[in-house]
């Protein structure tokens, strides 16, 4: 086969929605601290977006966007970002997780300090971990007679 | 600074799948880094708790409103446990895990296994402890399947379906108690219940968290998934989940609710006394006829942690000093055992006692501190295992318990049978030609046994100081269990 | 009441299911009813009569908010459940290609 992943009709809607679920994830993101959603609901969008992606195009055209080891960096990345932003306050002199940045007015985007920050942080690590629990349960498949070991027992 | 118990092994456990894309080394140096960090930080604490215990609010709001970390008497003893036993298994890992693919994995998962566990020590609030027990356990999971072979994958399974049953029940019954006192904070929690006339609730409640925990620590009727899970994981692992995980996720937690959330009754001091006579002598009698090294040691863990719940159960000062002790020494003699497997199946490739014939004899440190950990486990004198056996026949024969004192000796006197077959068979047997083809461990290994075998003997040696300094703020915690609500909410 | 005994009762019925089935899809299936089932308490627990969505907006008064801390507790629960379930059905997907089974009594070798 030539071609990997469905049919044509296929990619080329995906092509289209694919931008438009990425932009709501960042939309959900976002607003994660006046409306519902943040960064888990975010990161779950986003996720979506990237399994679509494998979905309709198969793993190698979709891999060059994001692949495993590529997601688990970025997972690890999103659960450094979190800790990092929890220790500022421990930084400041104060408590872990205190809000040390300036809380702004209510209701605008740019307000309530760490919390925003605390939920691109999340959406990092969600959006990479689900999609590399994705990538692991579905795609990578070992062969039978392979052991975890080196020995070979 | 509390938090760091927690901040420091996640930080590794974030790092390490970073560093170790880059070079495959730098994942071990970096756990046995943050081991070390927490090994002195554990240290630091039982000096950092004279003056009294600490509470350490997250974003600075205050109990009952935000989640808080307490560092009493109690937590230091854990904490201690968790993070001596973490640095020897980390140190023992160093030559043992090169035999498996994926190394940064193994250690991802352990720093992960560590942080759960330093957070259900340190915990003040009931669903933080509940999601750091989570982290522990499926960190343990992933552990127990890391070899990929069929029994290990059987084994993991099992332990899996029976740990999530476990952490149902505690969910649920955490749901139930927040539904009738609507806080989470164990403290407020604790102020509430003594005021409270709702005492079915409760009672469905505590047999839902003595169901979960149970089934945590491995106690009898509990047990079915320990002798499979814990000789499957590899050997520092074992160690970590036999030594510590049980102890911590089971008997910690069950005890805090116990004595600091519920008040300790007497209906209660029966079913820990009868589970702990049970699971002493199921244990035992399970452990006399196994063959296989470390399957034999999993089911003298299932009765050596009924000696400590038994303790625990006397409810009186005396029991509960001795149930502590024993907990502590368990877990440096339980790990020093499975450390000693691993290595015996590092040389001969095998686990059946048959099988290794003798070979112990060309590996002097093995054998040795094999040697000292068989005697302590059966409690010959002056060893450690020794004091802390002693301690609960004597509490138990004051408390009146005839039949639980009887029983311990008892089943004291067939562990020393069963670990004499073991030496008999595993190391002074007339060696067969296997000898000449195996050699002793690497320096690593050999290291963390030995440090762990020069515990066994100098907390033998010296158990009065280590008594005062250690055991006893943490009995004090339990026996006072109502101060625990006035040093968090201040009086 | 009976609502949270109906729960109870969703609960035991998972639980059945992850004992008594041989399959081992069929398990994590048993497992996931009884995640739910405390979930849908939890959520349930939290649930006053009438209550609006507890989200502050702006020229906006609401007297009667649902409890917000069972949903923050969910949400927790679930992650952690997701993470279980990712972890047993990768366990069951490795087993499968040893025993090319999903039977438990074709795989038993352990004893406990």
């Amino acid at each position: 086969m030539k071609e990997s992943g469905m049919s044509l009709i296929v990619k080329r809607i995906t092509r289209i929605t694919v931008s438009l679920i990425f932009m709501f994830g960042v939309y959900i993101l976002l607003h994660g601290h006046l409306t519902p959603g943040g960064g888990f609901a975010g990161g779950v969008i986003i996720a979506l977006s990237f399994i679509h992606l494998v979905l309709a195009f198969g793993k190698e055209t979709a891999f060059k966007r994001l692949d495993q080891v590529g997601a688990s960096i970025a997972e690890s990345f999103g659960g450094l970002m979190f800790l990092g932003i929890a220790l500022l306050g421990v930084f400041a002199g104060k408590e872990f997780f205190l809000n040390v940045l300036p809380k702004g007015t209510p209701f605008d985007l740019f307000s309530s300090g760490i919390i925003i920050l605390c939920n691109i942080a999340i959406f990092i690590k969600v959006g990479a971990g689900l999609f590399a629990i994705f990538v692991a349960l579905a795609i990578m498949r070992i062969p039978v007679d392979d052991p975890g070991r080196e020995d070979g027992r | 600074m509390v938090v760091f118990f927690v901040v420091i092994p996640l930080l590794a456990a974030f790092l390490i799948p970073l560093v170790s894309k880059m070079r495959e080394g730098s994942a071990r140096v970096l756990a046995v880094l943050s081991g070390s960090l927490l090994l002195l930080l554990s240290i630091a604490g039982i000096f950092m708790i004279k003056n009294g215990s600490i509470v350490y609010s997250l974003g600075g709001w205050r109990p009952p409103f935000g989640i808080c970390m307490v560092l009493d008497g109690l937590s230091v003893l854990f904490l201690l446990v968790i993070n001596l036993i973490g640095f020897i298994a980390l140190l023992y890992s160093w030559d043992y895990i090169k035999r498996y693919s994926s190394q940064g994995l193994y250690y991802t998962l352990f720093c992960l296994m560590l942080a759960g566990l330093n957070g259900v020590a340190v915990s003040g609030d009931l669903f933080n402890l509940y999601v750091f027990l989570e982290i522990t356990s499926i960190a343990s999971y992933a552990l127990v399947a890391f070899g990929t072979q069929a029994e290990e994958l059987e084994a993991a399974f099992k332990y899996m379906v029976l740990g999530s049953v476990a952490s149902a029940f505690i969910l649920l019954a955490i749901g139930i108690l927040f539904g009738s006192v609507s806080t989470l904070n164990m403290a407020d929690i604790a102020r509430s219940l003594a005021g409270s006339e709702s005492r079915k609730l409760i009672l469905f409640c505590l047999g839902l968290f003595t169901m979960g925990f149970s089934l945590k620590a491995g106690l009898v009727p509990f047990h079915t998934w320990l002798p499979d899970a814990h000789p499957a994981a590899p050997a520092p692992v074992s160690a970590m989940l036999s030594g510590v995980v049980i102890k911590v996720i089971g008997i910690y937690a069950l005890i805090r609710l116990v004595f600091n959330i519920f008040i300790f009754t007497p209906a209660i001091s029966q079913i820990f006394i009868w589970m702990g006579i049970i699971s002493m002598s199921v244990g035992v009698l399970l452990a006399i006829g196994q063959w296989d090294f470390k399957r034999l040691l999993a089911y003298h863990s299932i009765s050596q942690i009924g000696y400590v719940i038994f303790g625990i159960g006397l409810g009186t000062p005396l029991g509960i000093i001795g149930g502590l002790f024993h907990l502590f020494n368990h877990s440096v003699f339980k790990s020093l055992l499975f450390l000693n497997a691993g290595s015996l199946e590092y040389a001969t490739g095998t686990r059946k006692l048959q099988e290794i014939n003798g070979s112990g004899r060309a590996m002097p440190f093995t054998s040795v501190s094999s040697l000292v950990a068989s005697l302590s486990i059966a409690g010959v004198p002056p060893l450690c295992g020794f004091w802390s056996k002693l301690i609960i026949i004597i509490a138990a024969f004051q408390a009146g318990n005839i039949i639980g004192g009887i029983t311990c000796i008892l089943v004291g006197m067939v562990t020393l049978a069963s670990f004499l077959k073991v030496q008999k068979y595993a190391f002074s047997k007339q060696a067969g030609d296997i000898v000449s083809k195996i050699k002793e461990v690497p320096l690593t290994m050999a290291a963390a046994m030995s440090v762990l075998a020069l515990f066994c003997v100098l907390i033998g040696l010296f158990f009065v100081p280590f008594l005062d300094q250690l055991i006893r703020p943490a009995t004090n915690v339990l026996l006072e269990g109502a101060n625990y609500v006035n040093l968090i909410l201040g009086g | 009441m009976s609502l949270y005994i109906l729960c109870f009762i969703l609960f035991l019925l998972g639980f059945y299911c992850l004992l008594v089935k041989q399959n081992l899809i069929k398990k994590i299936i048993g497992f996931g009813i009884m995640e739910y089932a405390i979930n849908l308490f939890f959520i349930l627990l939290g649930y006053r009569w009438e209550g609006e969505a507890p989200i502050l907006d702006k020229h906006q008064v609401i007297v009667n908010f649902v409890d917000p801390l069972p949903q923050a507790m969910i949400l927790t629960s679930i992650v952690i459940g997701l993470g279980v379930t990712a972890l047993m059905v990768a366990i069951v997907i490795r087993i499968y290609e040893k025993h090319k089974s999903f039977d438990i009594n074709e795989i038993r070798k352990l004893r406990g």
